[in-house]
């Protein structure tokens, strides 16, 4: 008991709050753009489709292979790769500025294919339907396709914050700021044992408070 | 009010061409109920989803009081669509939204701003179809029945002239589809809808059809008045499709011949000559004695009907008499078995 009290009274706790704060403002404005450019992205995979609505292969192969692409790099790859654009759009490579961009870059392909699969689970006679009434396709789309997938997208968004918080503590290693930045800089570095320890635990409770609540709300929205 | 003429719909598959439908040529009236029936894959989902132009003719042409659909595009298309309910086997209604917000939807889709007026039409619509205090329930939370009068209130939405009916009993136990048969009856009397319906079972087109056409293979191969095909069907598909409503069986049909002396004949009649005794009075008249094998007495749509199966003897003078005077009578005639005493011959 009194070997644990000594070692967190050893650890630096307001360097760990920081360290908190900034993997969760990587987190949340990441997670927001992802969302932001994820969704549109995913719905112009599912329309584009073969045998879907729009149904233009040359446009969806483009498309897909874009995001084949980029989700083939490993992100610490992709981390050095984009940094000349991380640098033009934030002014800086480090820091939580700087672990956004390729957060965003790296995630939102991945959120997109998940847009995609929960827009095909949604009932083709639903689509039928909703074309027999004369709806158009942006009607079929947010009036129908998207409030019938939301919890399939909602569930895939959970699934990317996961995602994320992986990713930002491995942004960690080019000085991306956050709790895998300390955990490389005194765990690794400096051989705090301790340090690591606590990130790590950190990580989890986000973890799981990330699932916990996207299963809420999966369950919130569904109707079946 | 709806013409096909020559229409064909041809599907690539890979590099085969298959053939959905072939030289298909329909009239449907004006406010009447018309039956498309045929086994699955004989092309009629095909065939109701050219009306609504789901489906695109490849060869032919279709119209639709005059206008033709086949020419249209996507301006005319949705508003053709706006005219032109439709109603699913699997309901396809939206799990997401309430009863009110489904039914609400067509009426959006055709530019209805008004909340109030959405609310007071989606309320008329759901006091139509049977279902006034259920339109705060989701989807998941009501019968089958009850989902296909949801779907029938979303179709009728914007007042349509036609309403096209895809399997819509289907999947329906069989007293819910008598009482969703019923309901779809009174609005085409009372809305003066013309019903088109596809379906695999005869009972259907028995209970509202006005019209049936037979499809087959791509095909259509008899159409007609509902008692005219049914009471005398030409082609061997129709006849299946008759003798599965019917129970009929060959096999115990011929059993039945084999017991009995004398001719055996069919008897059908239509209307008033179900409430006439004419039987009795022929056999009275011609001297001849009848025993009927089997029969049926129903309504084919408001119509009452009746066959009977009947083996009749007597000499031959008296059955000729009997047969003439059941013709002459209004009853059609067939004989399925001529010569009589066939079943003492070696």
């Amino acid at each position: 008991m009194d070997v644990l009290l000594q070692v967190l009274q050893a650890v630096d706790w307001p360097e760990i709050g920081l360290a908190t704060l900034d993997t969760l403002l990587m987190l949340g404005a990441s997670l927001f753009f992802t969302a932001l450019a994820g969704l549109p992205l995913g719905v112009l995979l599912f329309l584009t489709g073969p045998r879907q609505l729009l149904g233009q292969p040359a446009v969806y192969g483009a498309v897909s292979f874009a995001v084949n692409v980029l989700r083939s790099l490993p992100f610490i790859i992709l981390l050095i790769l984009m940094i000349p654009v991380t640098v033009k759009l934030t002014g800086t490579s480090l820091g939580v500025a700087g672990a956004i961009p390729p957060l965003v870059v790296a995630t939102t392909p991945f959120f997109a294919r998940l847009v995609e699969t929960a827009l095909r689970e949604v009932d083709r006679g639903i689509i039928e339907a909703m074309l027999a009434t004369g709806a158009t396709t942006r009607q079929v789309v947010f009036w129908a396709l998207l409030p019938e997938a939301l919890p399939g997208i909602i569930a895939g968004l959970t699934v990317t914050a996961i995602t994320l918080v992986a990713y930002t503590a491995m942004s960690g290693v080019i000085g991306g700021g956050g709790l895998g930045d300390l955990a490389v800089r005194f765990g690794y570095q400096r051989f705090r044992t301790d340090v690591m320890v606590i990130t790590v635990v950190l990580l989890l409770v986000l973890v799981q408070l990330l699932q916990m609540a996207g299963d809420r709300l999966v369950h919130r929205f569904s109707r079946k | 009010m709806i013409r096909l003429q020559g229409v064909g719909k041809t599907y690539h598959v890979g590099s085969r061409e298959i053939a959905a439908l072939r030289e298909v040529n329909l009239e449907i009236a004006r406010g009447e109920v018309f039956g498309i029936i045929g086994h699955s894959g004989a092309g009629k989902s095909t065939l109701i989803r050219l009306l609504n132009r789901l489906e695109k003719a490849t060869t032919g042409r279709i119209e639709l009081d005059g206008e033709d659909l086949t020419a249209m595009d996507d301006t005319q298309l949705r508003s053709l669509r706006l005219r032109v309910g439709m109603i699913f086997q699997h309901f396809n209604l939206l799990g997401s939204r309430t009863v009110a917000q489904n039914v609400a939807i067509p009426l959006r889709v055709a530019g209805v701003r008004d909340a109030a007026a959405i609310t007071r039409r989606v309320a008329e619509l759901l006091d139509l179809v049977g279902l006034a205090d259920q339109g705060d329930k989701y989807p998941s939370q009501l019968s089958g029945g009850q989902k296909q009068r949801v779907g029938i209130a979303r179709a009728l939405a914007n007042d349509p002239k036609v309403l096209l009916c895809d399997e819509a009993t289907s999947a329906l136990d069989p007293q819910t589809t008598r009482s969703v048969l019923d309901l779809l009856l009174r609005i085409n009397e009372q809305l003066g809808l013309t019903i088109v319906l596809i379906t695999h079972e005869m009972d259907v087109v028995r209970a509202i059809c006005d019209h049936v056409a037979v499809l087959d293979d791509g095909v259509i191969v008899e159409q007609g008045p509902v008692s005219q095909v049914f009471l005398h069907p030409a082609h061997p598909t129709t006849r299946h499709f008759v003798q599965e409503a019917e129970d009929l069986d060959e096999g115990e049909e011929r059993e039945d011949f084999a017991r009995v002396d004398g001719c055996v004949v069919r008897l059908s009649y239509l209307g008033e000559h179900v409430y006439a005794p004419m039987l009795a009075e022929v056999a009275r008249d011609q001297g001849v004695d009848f025993c009927i094998l089997s029969g049926r007495v129903e309504r084919i749509k408001r119509t009452p009907c009746g066959q009977l199966t009947l083996a009749l003897s007597g000499s031959d003078a008296s059955i000729r008499g009997a047969l003439a005077q059941l013709s002459g009578g209004g009853v059609h005639v067939d004989v399925l078995r001529a010569a009589p005493g066939t079943q003492g011959v070696n």
